[in-house]
This record gives C-alpha cells, structure tokens and sequence, in this order.
C-alpha cells in the first residue's frame, strides 16, 4: 500500500526518523504515529478478526482501531502519540509474543 | 468545611467554561482531559511544533477558540485550575473516579462531578467502512486541523450534519477539493428544518457560504442520495463510493478517502457509570441522559454539560458548561445562581430550537440501517456482521441490545459500542419489527477506553482527609450514634 494522507500545511519542522517493521520512516516532530503511517506505508496494523488492513477511524482516541505494536509487546494508539526519534513499531503483533507471556 | 473538591471531565467549550467559572469563585477544579492541550476536539489545539493562527485552524469561530485556550491557560498558570492533561477518567464508582495517566492508575473524590465529555461522530455503517482511507468526519477535521494533513488529496465527503459541509468547506480552502459532498438526507427536510435554524441566522448564513464555496468550486453537491458501499482498489484501500441519487440514478464518486459521518452521538459511558438516569429522544434516535436546565442530572453532585449531555454544538456546550457549575456552587451553597443562569437558560432555549432544526434536517438514515446488506460489517473492532446480529435478535431471540450483544459480541469489543451500538439498535429493532427504543441501550462497562495491564496504582493526596469519598461519608454517619 501507498501514502494516503496528504500534507496540506506545517511542512516547515523539523525531521524525526521512526522505524515500522524494520524500515525507517521519516516523519515530522508534532507528527502522530497515525500521520507518519498513512503519510508512507498508508495503513496502521491488521485486524485481529479479520487479518485485512486498517488504518484507524476516529483520530480522537475512541474507536480504538489504529493500535500498533512495539517489538517489546507493547501497544500504542497512533492517533494519540507523537512520533519520537528512535521510536520502533510493527504493524503486527511481535512473533511469540503470546508464547513468552504465557 | 474545606474547599469543596469538584472535577471536572474533558476540556473542551463545555469543561473549559465549567473550569473557568468554577475558578472566578476561588475554587481551584480539577480538569481531567485526554487531550495534550486544552480545547477539546472542536477547538481541538495542533501539538506545540506547529505555527498556524488561530484564523487559519478555526475560521469564523477563531475568536471563540482563542478566548477559550488563552482563559484555560492563564487560570492553569496562575494557579487557579488544576490541569490533568493525558488522563483517562475510566470509570465512576462508588463516589470516585477512576484514572488512569500513562502506566499509572488513581482514584479521585469529589464532591461535584461535572461530565464534559462531548461526542463522537455517529456514523451509519456501510460496506467498505472498515478499508484504509475511510475515515469519520471528525478525524477527517482532526487530520487538517491538529496535523495539518488531508486524510487524502480528492476525498468523498459522505452522510449527513453541518459537519459534513463544514469540513468539506475546510478541505477545499486547504486545497484538497473535495470529490463530492453526499448528503444522505434531503433538500426538502433542510428547507423544513430552516424555520428552527434560523433562530441562529449567523450560523445558518455560515453553512449557506460553505454550500456556495462547494458549489462554485465545482464540486458535485448531491442531497438524499443512498450510499451502497465504499470500494476498494487493487491496494485494498478506498477508491470509490457507490450511491443512488435523489432521482434514482446508480453513481460513482471516484476517491482517494471517504469522510463518513451522520451528525454525533453523545459520549455517555460515565453517566452511566455514575449512575444516572437515562431516557429515549426520539428526535436523535439516542438514550441520553435526563438533566435539568442547568445540567442537574438525577444523581446529586453530578452534572453534564455540552455535547455529552445534548448534542447541540460548541456554543451550547460553553453555555452549558457555565451552568453545570453554577448549579454545582448553589447546590454546595456557595452562591446563587443569580441573573447570569437566567441568561444563560435563554440562550440555552435558543439552541435547543437550533439543534431541533439540525435533528430535523440532517436525520440518521434509519431505514438504510435497519435495511443493511447481511454481509455489512456491523462491529468493526471484532468483524461481526449484521446477519449475526439478525440472528441474534430473531432466532436467539434477543429482545434487546444487551442480550443480543451477549449471543453476537457486537457492543463488545474494544470501542464498547461507540461505532455500532446505534446501528446495532437499529438492527434488533428491525428484525422484531419493535419501536426502536424498545431496542434498548448498551449498558456501559468500565473501564470505559482501554487501560494498560501493566498499569500500578499511584498513591496521591487524594488520600488526603478532607474530601471524604461519599462511601467514607456513608461509613461515617452510620457510624456515628444516633
């Protein structure tokens, strides 16, 4: 999949590097993790009932459809976390995660 | 006694006037918000890195919106409102509120409790609704407006509300053109709703300049058409919208996204919670919670303002903000209510009317709902389809949501209801052929968004002895000899 989101404005900030599934993804600081996403890769994570692509829905925290995972297990809203330099995310759940938690 | 503890939940126009007017009288409230900054998802602010004026965010109300984010700021520096951004209030029991803020969890007294949610769009599902690129009116604002991004370059723009024109009207001056408006209700209901609206004439002579913005900017204005789908590409995203129009034509809006949304419905899980008293509003097709004039709900010390109490929009909910705390500083004896609520209950009235007009004119298409394909995904959370819901409500016989969703899951998933519970009533009620409100409402649950597992609890002054929880009260005086 595609970009999907356009930039319309606030082109001038600085740039912040984040990685989604072991590829860098340039995005700006003041960018959510949801934007940087649908600015490059054009989707978020796959449903867990449906395996398709989603790429959130309400941007205001409350559909709770745009949930990535970092390589720890843990989950992150992107809609309603910023983008930081370094930070590492991947569209499905980590491989064995549900194994080592057991 | 000492100062009275009152909270206050959510920061938008509604808590933002709560908070301000709660401040004047010395009180100090606490502010508990979701949001980073202040302003709710209306006046919602962009993160600090960005530089755009409040004329460019907000528009026509760029005054309103900088006369709330500046107030709020200044009483949060000087001291005078206690300010808890990034938190979660996750639930309301037995006379506190549950918190939660990063990895930790809390719980609050209070001796007021002002509810200041607001709403999410209310969206009427459709095939497709699930695809990358389909996107809420609301997060379609929230992308240009706190980001500074369209949710694509030709968006449809699809449903019903002033919302949709406005946020069309927003795309085509950010230079993304919309590929068309669709309005599933009709022109004549609009011209039979104009006698309410124009109770208001600013805001009515607004959505005329947004229509006439759209219109001479060529872009494809269509009202009482029905939405079949969204389609996809090869990519699995958005691409086109199929709809009937008005006069019975098959039509095809070609896209790079779809904003979807049919007017709001109202965040309502912790009155619920708290325990008030709910009643059907046949205008809305919503249960919302019964208050009085000034924001009383049923259960004392609990008030509800803005959009989360009735839906009608920014300035009512500044109104109603300013009224929930003045029922809550003469319900705690501390000042009459005076001339300023007689005021304010006027111009209440006056957006009662309006937002009567809105119900009237821009309906959620209850038909097309009860109507939908079997094969629609009626849960987005858990990919449940609306013949599970059929099947629910007939063979299973689920006379109502609640049972349905115990059979179904549809209600039960990670939203809790908030993209398909209404939808979901629409569809019992249907397969029963019952009146919709015997459809019932799904019962809130706590928590209300989800908290991490991880999460500890933080130990605060809240443990301090001066706001006696209501329980601890109870304890008290069943403690004490009579």
């Amino acid at each position: 999949m595609s970009a999907r989101f356009v930039r319309l404005a606030e082109a001038d900030r600085p740039t912040v590097t984040i990685t989604v599934d072991g590829a860098p993804v340039d995005a700006l600081a003041g960018d959510t993790v949801l934007t940087a996403m649908m600015l490059t890769k054009g989707f978020l994570r796959y449903g867990e009932f449906d395996d398709a692509p989603r790429a959130g829905f309400c941007l205001m925290g409350a559909c709770q459809d745009c949930w990535v995972w970092t390589p720890s297990g843990t989950k992150v809203r992107a809609c309603s976390t910023l983008v930081a330099e370094g930070l590492t995310l991947t569209t499905r759940a980590p491989d064995g995660l549900w194994l080592a938690r057991a | 006694m000492a100062r009275p503890r009152i909270v206050i939940v959510g920061a938008g126009p509604a808590g933002t006037r709560a908070a301000l007017t709660l401040a004047r009288k010395g009180l100090r409230p606490t502010v508990i918000d979701e949001g980073e900054r202040s302003g709710g998802q209306i006046y919602r602010r962009p993160p600090k890195d960005h530089r755009r004026s409040h004329k460019a965010l907000y528009g026509d109300d760029a005054k309103k919106a900088e006369a709330l984010h500046q107030a709020f700021d200044a009483a949060v520096a000087a001291g005078q409102v206690d300010h808890r951004p990034s938190t979660l209030a996750w639930a309301v029991r037995e006379g506190h509120l549950h918190l939660a803020c990063e990895d930790e969890i809390e719980r609050l007294g209070f001796d007021a409790l002002i509810l200041s949610v607001g709403a999410t769009d209310r969206v009427a599902p459709v095939r497709g609704w699930t695809l990358p690129g389909v996107y809420t009116l609301g997060a379609a604002q929230i992308a240009l407006k706190a980001q500074g991004c369209g949710i694509g370059q030709r968006v449809a723009f699809v449903g019903s509300g002033p919302l949709l024109y406005l946020v069309a009207y927003q795309y085509l001056l950010s230079g993304a053109p919309p590929a068309a408006v669709v309005d599933t209700d009709s022109f004549a209901r609009k011209l039979a709703s104009l006698p309410f609206l124009a109770v208001r004439p600013m805001q009515l002579l607004r959505g005329a300049k947004f229509l006439r913005a759209l219109k001479r900017a060529g872009v494809p204005l269509m009202m009482g058409a029905q939405v079949h789908s969204i389609e996809a590409d090869g990519d699995g995203a958005a691409h086109h919208v199929c709809l009937k129009t008005a006069r019975g034509e098959d039509l095809t809006v070609a896209c790079d996204g779809v904003g979807i949304g049919h007017h709001l419905r109202a965040e309502t899980q912790l009155a619920d919670l708290a325990g008030c008293d709910f009643a059907f509003r046949p205008a809305s097709r919503q249960w919302l919670p019964v208050v009085d004039a000034m924001g009383r709900s049923s259960v004392p010390g609990v008030y509800l303002a803005g959009d989360g109490a009735r839906l009608m929009g920014a300035d009512a909910a500044e109104t109603a903000g300013e009224l929930a705390a003045l029922a809550a500083l003469s319900d705690l004896g501390l000042a009459a209510p005076g001339m300023a609520a007689a005021r304010l209950r006027l111009s209440r009235l006056r957006h009662i009317i309006f937002a009567a007009g809105v119900e009237r004119g821009f309906a959620w298409p209850a038909a097309a709902v009860a109507g939908l394909d079997d094969g629609t995904m009626l849960c987005r959370c858990e990919a449940i389809t609306v013949a599970e819901q059929r099947r629910a409500a007939t063979a299973l016989d689920a006379s109502e949501v609640n049972r349905a969703k115990a059979f179904s899951r549809v209600g039960m998933g990670r939203c809790q209801g908030r993209y398909c519970a209404l939808a979901a009533a629409e569809i019992v009620a249907a397969a029963r052929a019952e009146p919709i409100a015997a459809a019932g409402r799904i019962r809130a649950q706590a928590p209300v968004k989800p908290v991490p597992f991880a999460a500890r609890p933080r130990h605060t002054e809240d443990d301090r002895q001066d706001v006696p929880s209501a329980e601890d009260r109870a304890a008290q005086s069943a403690a004490q000899p009579h």
